[in-house]
């Protein structure tokens, strides 16, 4: 079997006597488009922790293109090609769009730490930076602060400084959290146009979007992977409507 | 004039109207030829403020112990002229700038681990510690008396400080363009958009890569040695050091100072100290009991209605001229 774009090998997190990852073993083949669901308190967002390297994992591996990456800290495993966006915008707020994703631009191509040359000079950074947020329908926006963008926007660049990075996996921490339902679908335009080679993970709450974006989905119920699979037989599977569809249903 | 934010779409260039604090320096240089010893100090003070908008506006580090490296740079000027022997003021300044970088390296790599009250307790006690170490090596520093007998030769064999501090106002002013120069230059660069990138959101540094520890401590040390430059500027035209270059008192009062002007935006490190410094040396000859009283009211004042500073009051005013037909 060739080498998974990312891989976890019985993954654990403990907190004292509290599991909230419970021997994970996960696999998110190269141009896969998966997602992770799962009710809330599942241990979703601890898990994109554990594998960004923000939090530490108690126990277990996570590979990377086949190289283990578990003791790497988060600055390394990005520049190996790991992205992520986050739940609740972490934006630089107030500084212009076009600066959120010049700066993760500048940090790939390893401009970032030049001190003599103006930053409006580097224009092979200003450029890249322009063409990403063109094709996210963002160029208009570039030079307004993130302050004055209305939120469906603000998740959109999001999305843009992690694609500055060129992941090869990138990690979607539910990307459509708190945008207007009418909003929503230019997010999964924007998903549907992702490039091919980039491995997507997204957790997600939202059905619709899941359902419509992803190949394969994987449940996880109290730090346990309860079932995975394609999303027809994740719509039909019992287990997944009792936990987590049926909950939806009526929540 | 007053926001400089740098970033990808800055024009780095230099504005008209960033001449204007030049050409009242030189200005003041000419008219007000008694006031001069004054004008070295907030010269020095200005340099020192730009120092600390570098770490506190644009990088996010809060401190109450950026004397340290003021101190440390007057004290190390002020030994090797003293005690050394050494009385070239360029050698002085070199070794001040050094000792200011050395002790910015090595505190920087240590309390930059910490963040929020932790740091700022750390950056006091380092500034507390240098404090009594100087008033204990009493050899070395003078102690609680100071270190006078400070020689200071001619600078390049040429230009003697006079009396009347025309040499040290000049020599003041043009050791501030150059820091002010590097600390614009290093604004508008990429390494001083990922430093406002820190500020603004550190997480999202750490999660797109930025080694974001190294940047805080490489400009911390940049920091550390403009503040031991304008500390060994303090010692060359003061011809003497006191302990006080040392206390928290000081550390305090600059970033007071700072906050006046406006924090972030280069220029707030100009307008503090001189408004300070002016208010300070105004106030003290007119009621010498009460000085503190007006320098306290004006902060409120500005605290309370601008949180900019004064800059971030005309900003507000130049907006306002803007929008009228």
């Amino acid at each position: 079997m060739s080498a998974a774009a990312l891989e976890t090998r019985d993954l654990c997190k403990n907190f004292g006597a509290l599991t909230v990852a419970d021997d994970i073993n996960f696999r998110l083949e190269a141009g896969a488009r998966h997602a992770l669901i799962g009710p809330n308190g599942a241990g979703k967002t601890t898990f994109v922790n554990m594998l960004t390297g923000a939090l530490p994992p108690s126990s277990g591996r996570i590979v990377l293109g086949g190289e283990d990456i578990t003791a790497l800290g988060q600055a390394k495993r990005v520049k190996r090609g790991l992205g992520r966006t986050f739940q609740i915008n972490a934006l630089f707020r107030r500084l212009a769009v076009l600066d959120n994703v010049a700066l993760a631009v500048a940090e790939r191509r390893g401009v970032a730490r030049r001190m003599l040359r103006a930053a409006s000079k580097h224009s092979e950074v200003r450029d890249e930076s322009m063409e990403l947020l063109a094709t996210l329908g963002l160029a208009e926006d570039a030079n307004h602060r993130i302050l004055d963008l209305p939120y469906g926007k603000q998740r959109l660049v999001e999305i843009a400084i992690a694609l500055g990075l060129r992941p090869r996996v990138l990690l979607l921490d539910e990307p459509a959290a708190g945008v207007p339902s009418l909003e929503s679908h230019r997010i999964l335009q924007v998903l549907d146009k992702m490039p091919e080679h980039i491995a997507i993970l997204i957790i997600e709450h939202d059905m619709d979007l899941v359902f419509r974006f992803a190949q394969r989905i994987t449940v996880l119920v109290q730090g346990e992977v309860l079932v995975e699979g394609p999303p027809e037989e994740i719509a039909k599977d019992r287990r997944v409507h009792q936990v987590y569809l049926g909950e939806q249903r009526h929540g | 004039m007053s926001d400089h934010a740098g970033g990808y779409s800055a024009d780095p260039r230099i504005r008209r109207i960033e001449s204007l604090p030049w050409i009242v320096a030189i200005a003041a240089f000419f008219l007000l030829p008694e006031y001069l010893s004054l004008g070295a100090r907030i010269l020095i003070y200005v340099l020192y403020a730009l120092s600390l908008d570098l770490i506190v506006g644009y990088a996010g580090i809060i401190t109450l112990g950026h004397s340290a490296y003021f101190g440390l740079g007057a004290y190390v000027a002020g030994i090797l002229a003293a005690k050394a022997g050494i009385s070239d003021p360029m050698v002085q300044l070199a070794a001040a700038a050094a000792a200011g970088a050395l002790l910015g390296i090595s505190t920087g790599a240590i309390i930059l681990r910490t963040r929020a009250l932790t740091l700022l307790m750390l950056t006091l006690a380092i500034t507390s510690v240098l404090l009594e170490i100087a008033n204990k090596a009493t050899g070395l520093t003078g102690g609680a008396d100071g270190l006078s007998g400070v020689v200071v030769a001619p600078i390049l064999g040429l230009f003697k400080f006079d009396i009347f501090g025309k040499t040290a106002y000049l020599y003041c002013l043009l050791v501030l363009l150059l820091g002010w120069w590097l600390v614009r230059k290093m604004i508008y660069s990429p390494f001083g958009t990922s430093l406002t990138g820190v500020r603004e959101n550190t997480l999202r540094m750490h999660a797109i890569g930025a080694p974001v520890y190294w940047r805080l401590v490489l400009v911390y040390t940049l920091s550390a040695t403009i503040a031991g430059v304008a500390g060994g500027l303090i010692t060359q035209t003061n011809q003497f050091v006191g302990l006080n270059v040392l206390s928290f008192e000081s550390a305090g009062e600059l970033l007071v100072m700072l906050i006046l002007g406006g924090v972030g935006r280069i220029y707030g490190a100009f307008v503090g100290p001189v408004v300070y410094l002016i208010a300070q040396d105004q106030l003290a000859k007119q009621f010498p009991e009460y000085w503190y009283f007006g320098i306290g009211t004006m902060l409120v004042l500005v605290v309370m209605f601008a949180r900019g500073g004064l800059l971030g009051i005309l900003d507000g005013v130049l907006v306002k001229l803007r929008r009228r037909p």
